[in-house]
């Protein structure tokens, strides 16, 4: 497995997914939108991770641990995010990110 | 066999990238939703790949099973997202520059870094043709009650925090909660306003 496939091409593949995400969530005027380039990125993150941990340290659970724990927080990170778009479409009627603006100065 | 892994590894990476394309260009968000979790399920095949059986599993039960069911009933509770006629993308000088500092990202940063760096990958342990010495599920387990115990009781606590504040957000009493109307409601109100639109010959 790891003669086959060489570590960098790994890597770039969760590279391209980390950029294609930032641009979803930078780009996206839709909240839910947003969430999902956010987990995208965080996806891009968990393959770095495994990608490391199968490459060089193997025989160590460091990286996998570290990708569980990251799971567990995107999970949180989801379930709350959604909830606040639930609540500030109750409020304001509206999903796009840039029509929500009291705080603006 | 290398060449088989090759060519897995390619299809499973066009697909995440693909997958990943579609998530942030297409205008319903609702085809964005169903991509994603193709997005996932990528992901999930390049971890089986990569020989992390137990993360994969883990990735389709809470990725697909429960992050993609929630962002899809987020989009359904909140209404008049899917709509075709609506502009998804930011507009003009902001787009373009969302769109710079993602590529310049990916082709100034991270690919060179990654093409620059002496890797130093150790060759695979153990005597020529056995299998290689993997930490498996039975280790990961382990590392959870011994090595890991208290991050692993912070995660249940910061799962805890979540739910509830999900709840509390997202709770709205009975007394002020609006009537909304059925999706066969919303098509029969539709039909009869396109109805009235017509002259009322026939």
């Amino acid at each position: 497995m790891t003669n086959a496939i060489p570590l960098e091409a790994v890597l770039v593949v969760a590279g391209a997914l980390f950029c294609i995400g930032l641009f979803g969530a930078l780009s996206r005027r839709n909240m839910v939108g947003i969430l999902m380039g956010v987990e995208l990125m965080l996806n891009a993150v968990n393959i770095n991770l495994v990608a490391f941990w199968r490459y060089l340290e193997p025989r160590f659970i460091t990286g996998q641990t570290f990708a569980l724990f990251v799971i567990a927080v995107a999970a949180a990170e989801a379930a709350v995010g959604l909830a606040m778009i639930i609540a500030i479409y109750r409020s304001w009627q509206t999903v796009n990110a840039d029509s929500v603006d009291s705080l603006r100065g | 066999m290398t060449l088989v892994i090759q060519l897995i590894f390619g299809l499973v990476a066009a697909l995440i990238i693909g997958a990943a394309m579609m998530v942030v260009l297409v205008r319903n968000v609702i085809h964005a939703a169903l991509w994603l979790i193709a997005c996932f399920f990528g992901v999930g095949a390049l971890y089986l790949l990569l020989q992390a059986e137990f993360l994969a599993v883990v990735q389709v039960l809470i990725y697909v099973g429960a992050i993609s069911i929630l962002i899809l009933f987020a989009i359904m509770l909140t209404r008049q997202v899917t709509g075709e006629g609506v502009r998804q993308l930011v507009g003009g000088w902001r787009l373009w520059l969302t769109v710079a500092i993602s590529a310049l990202l990916f082709a100034v940063v991270i690919v060179p870094t990654v093409a620059s760096q002496q890797w130093n990958v150790p060759p695979p342990l153990g005597p020529e043709g056995a299998p290689e010495p993997l930490a498996g599920p039975a280790e990961l387990g382990r590392g959870f009650v011994s090595e890991f115990l208290l991050q692993f009781e912070v995660a249940g606590v910061l799962l805890t925090v979540a739910l509830i504040g999900a709840i509390v957000v997202a709770y709205e009493e009975r007394a002020r909660r609006r009537r909304v109307l059925t999706l066969a409601e919303e098509h029969e109100l539709r039909k009869r306003a396109a109805a009235s639109d017509q002259p009322a010959g026939d």
